[in-house]
């Protein structure tokens, strides 16, 4: 349906896209205790905890490997180590998540051989768990680099005993960079509903949804504890969220043989209906009345919005899962995909209801808006929004303008509707109403039908 | 070459740091070796970007991978009064066959397209890590970009692995020396025309001040790098007499620019009251000094003189709402000691300030305005300051973006006082509106509420 294009320019401007690292340090955030550590020099990770703390208003812990000009050119493996052993003795995490940057890829540091030799000189660090990930920054996306931590995670850090899950009456939900802290919760309110527990992998929702903690940690506080991951083998079913999930369901599945259901969409009515219908099978209990109740209340905010909807052209720039849901989305109220920006590849895009489908930049996605009614991208649209006077909705990373990011969710009957009303809200309001010269007849009408005095 | 030029400035002659060493401590260097997996704070390539994007008609073209523009752009509190260009993101977004090929040709084109595109008066070239590494010369692609398309294209040769921000700082500064300034001539100077080195006008904080150098007829010829136009940088090499602020951060173009074009400069500060007038007095003194009228001097005593009378009243109306309040300061550290006595004034007791950065001359004015108890922290965790604020010995925290959470977190108030803010403190009117957001984030009736135990907790306590 869409033809999937590429940016055929040879200056971006006006990033959409995020590095693949830094995608790869927020799947490490959402563990339990953990340090992320971006192999590079100290701005690959002042640039991404800046970006994070702005997004979610909370202190991050990453650190970096501090390539010096010298380490750079001689190889950098040695401060890896030295990363390390200096992480362990200030902040002492159970894991220390390791993505390389685009300057030790240009070297090609082979860091997978340095940790094996590293571990066998320090049996003392044997508890602490270590996850390396490969993430050149000139190379993918955001979503990239989250989908590989997460796999690289799964390979390193499950146990892989055989499948042991049936009536354990545990499942675990692998969930991708689209989803935020408000999302996870729902998801698992969803699971224990129907009297299932839920692992949430990577897990946000627990280190970056917002709260004032007990005590001062430098690690992540929250999140997915590693037992839980070690222990993923012992679920009944995997649910993986996003198509950016498959690589590490399929990790998942070989290691312990155990199945996978891949939902693309969480968001919308028929997405939720079949997330339930699928939790409602593996535990073998009826839909709970509350979400009957929800799914009525959003099949009515979709009656009650879809006037707004109807006809408006919509502009969306976002990573591919993301863009999937809500181009999709768009669709279903009515509303035209106009223009659809994307950050990198996926097998999704060629099925995204536009015309044409653009790896591009927010430029693009300017140009492309003139005749929009509505923008949905981060928040460096806000300056595309501004010129062409065009409102904006803030979906997605970076959301630095506005507050509350990490609470409002699109998954589940109630996601959807929080989305659908502040949408028909914002097209609502921008709705210019009707003057004398709405309708003018074309200029070049025919004069023969209007009076001599104004045929003039 | 890079490494002459890093060398250059870290010998720089003006640093009063750098006056107390040894020729071979020079050599080595002013940053500190970086530690890893214990290091903070941004790089070399950072810290050029800091100090010249403010430069609001000029497009900044990132030459490297996605991850030195695409994670950071448009996040500085830089105000422009025209050009909203320098707020756009302009990257090559290099990709492997960049890594392999070279990237040389990809950034020639990037150049072409925005000259086409965007028509600035220059375009500003960085170079990051990776096209350092594989071997890109972005000198040579400016000159080659210059030369075919008739624009300045100026390389900005700091990448980040050479070192931290400040270091970059100072490259940025060497850029504009070696390519921009006194390329180009006035149509007419006069003798009140200075040049402000070293201030980005966050939050629009330069209009703070400037009404104040209108009145007293002296024209801001350019302010480096602070809602500044190509054309103003490239012309200021005309300005009679130059104010360094921020020390730090760009004292190699003040000096050079002295050398070069013999523009007098002094180290000042429109951070703080006394600072605000002493930067005023030291202005006309020296454009006095350049052929200015001396009854300039006189105008600016009376200007200061009306203008401290009113700034203290205003504070002063602050004073029994903040009298004994306990603050502790947690900044860059040039800047501790010029708030102090503001703070001082409306009542408010000091309990500490950070001298991470602060000179020995520094520490001395602390204990002179702070009295020889004066609490100086040299550094701190966030642990340590978490459990400062649960102690209680202070009841708001001034500080950087970066430390708030050790606040926020513990139900404490803080007050922004870094880049990020979103708040303008300089001059008189800074100061007024720095107590009065103190006041505001105190006496919040939030606090009071939020510090209630839930009804239950106090149930199971008792």
């Amino acid at each position: 349906m869409a033809l999937v294009l590429r940016s055929q320019k040879s200056c971006t401007v006006n990033p959409l896209k995020m590095s693949q690292p830094i995608g790869g340090a927020l799947a490490f955030l959402g563990i339990d205790r953990c340090m992320p550590m971006l192999h590079g020099s100290q701005g690959c990770t002042a640039f991404g905890l800046v970006l994070f703390q702005r997004h979610f208003n909370e202190g991050i812990p990453m650190q970096t490997t501090a390539m010096s000009e010298v380490a750079t050119v001689m190889g950098g493996l040695d401060n890896i180590g030295s990363a390390i052993l200096n992480i362990q003795q200030r902040t002492q995490p159970a894991l220390i998540g390791i993505c390389s940057t685009g300057v030790t890829e240009t070297k090609g540091d082979d860091v997978d051989g340095y940790l094996k030799n590293f571990r066998a000189q320090h049996p003392e660090l044997d508890s602490l768990a270590l996850v390396y990930v490969s993430t050149p920054d000139f190379r993918g996306a955001f979503q990239d680099g989250w989908s590989s931590a997460c796999a690289s995670m799964v390979g390193t850090l499950v146990q892989g005993d055989a499948w042991t899950g049936a009536g354990s009456r545990r499942i675990n939900v692998l969930a991708g960079s689209h989803l935020t802290p408000a999302d996870l919760d729902e998801i698992r309110d969803m699971c224990a509903a129907f009297g299932l527990g839920a692992t949430v992998f990577p897990d946000i929702s627990g280190s970056l949804d917002g709260h004032v903690p007990e005590e001062f940690t430098p690690n992540s506080l929250g999140g997915t504890p590693l037992e839980a991951i070690a222990g993923m083998g012992g679920a009944e079913l995997t649910i993986a969220l996003g198509e950016q999930m498959r690589p590490a369901a399929d990790a998942l599945a070989r290691k312990t043989g155990q199945a996978y259901v891949l939902f693309d969409r969480v968001l919308g009515l028929e997405a939720t209906d079949q997330l339930l219908d699928c939790l409602s099978r593996v535990s073998g209990r009826p839909v709970p009345a509350k979400y009957r109740r929800q799914r009525s209340q959003l099949v009515d905010a979709m009656l009650d919005a879809h006037f707004f909807f109807g006809g408006k052209k919509i502009a969306v720039g976002a990573e591919p899962d993301l863009l999937w849901e809500l181009g999709n989305w768009v669709h279903e109220m009515g509303a035209v995909l106009q223009t659809a920006i994307t950050t990198t590849d996926s097998p999704l895009l060629s099925r995204i209801p536009c015309a044409e489908v653009l790896l591009g930049d927010l430029e693009d996605l300017e140009s492309g808006s003139a005749n929009c009614d509505l923008l949905l991208t981060h928040s460096h649209g806000r300056q595309a929004s501004g010129r062409l006077g065009i409102p904006l909705h803030r979906i997605g990373i970076p959301i630095f303008d506005r507050l509350g990011a990490a609470h409002r969710g699109i998954l589940g009957y109630r996601g959807a509707m929080g989305l659908t009303f502040d949408i028909a809200n914002l097209l609502a309001g921008s709705e210019t109403e009707n003057t004398p010269a709405s309708w003018p007849l074309p200029a070049e009408s025919p004069d023969a039908c209007a009076p001599a005095a104004l045929a003039e | 070459m890079l490494s002459n030029k890093i060398q250059d400035v870290f010998s720089e002659p003006g640093c009063s740091k750098n006056q107390g060493k040894s020729e071979k401590e020079r050599k080595k260097g002013c940053t500190r070796a970086l530690q890893p997996g214990g290091a903070a704070g941004g790089c070399a390539f950072d810290g050029a970007k800091i100090a010249l994007q403010p430069i609001t008609d000029v497009a900044h073209l990132v030459h490297g991978p996605i991850a030195c523009e695409g994670n950071s752009w448009d996040n500085r509190g830089s105000r422009s009064s025209g050009s909203q260009l320098w707020r756009t993101g302009f990257t090559t977004d290099i990709t492997e066959l960049d890594v392999v090929y070279g990237g040389e040709k990809h950034l020639f084109r990037s150049i072409r397209e925005i000259l086409e595109k965007y028509d600035p008066p220059a375009v500003f070239v960085y170079q990051t890590c990776v096209p350092a590494m594989v071997g890109d010369d972005i000198e040579a692609v400016c000159k080659a970009a210059s030369q075919k398309f008739g624009k300045p294209v100026i390389p900005v040769n700091s990448p980040g692995f050479v070192g931290a921000k400040n270091l970059g700082n100072k490259l940025a500064g060497e850029a504009l020396l070696d390519y921009v300034i006194g390329t180009e001539e006035p149509e007419h100077s006069t003798p009140y025309d200075i040049n402000i080195i070293g201030e980005y006008n966050l939050s629009g904080e330069l209009w703070q001040v400037k009404p104040l150098l209108d009145h007293l007829g002296i024209r801001i010829t350019c302010c480096i790098s602070g809602d500044a136009r190509y054309h103003d940088v490239a012309q200021s090499h005309r300005a009679r007499a130059a104010m360094m602020v921020c020390s730090k951060s760009m004292i190699n173009i003040a000096r050079k620019m002295e050398e070069r074009y013999s523009i007098p400069f002094f180290e000042g500060s429109f951070y703080g009251i006394s600072d605000t007038s002493e930067s005023l007095r030291q202005i006309s003194r020296l454009l006095v000094g350049r052929g200015a009228a001396a009854e300039l001097l006189e105008r600016t005593e009376a200007l200061i003189a009306r203008e401290e009378a009113r700034v203290w009243e205003r504070i002063g109306e602050y004073t029994p709402r903040l009298r004994g309040k306990r603050v502790l300061l947690f900044t860059g550290g040039v800047k501790s000691w010029s708030v102090v006595s503001a703070l001082q004034e409306a009542g408010m007791i000091v309990v500490g300030t950070s001298v991470k950065k602060s000179t020995s001359e520094d520490k001395e004015k602390i204990k002179e305005i702070m009295g020889q108890d004066a609490h100086m922290i040299d550094d701190m965790t966030p642990r340590e300051m978490f459990s400062l604020f649960r102690d209680a010995r202070a009841d708001i925290l001034l500080s950087g973006g970066r430390s708030q959470f050790a606040a926020l977190k513990n139900l404490m108030p803080w007050v922004d006082i870094n880049q990020e803010r979103h708040h303008a403190f300089n001059g008189y009117e800074g100061m007024v509106e720095l107590v009065r957001q103190i006041d505001l984030s105190l006496h919040n009736p939030m606090w009071q509420i939020v510090r209630k135990p839930a009804p239950w907790d106090l149930r199971e306590v008792s």
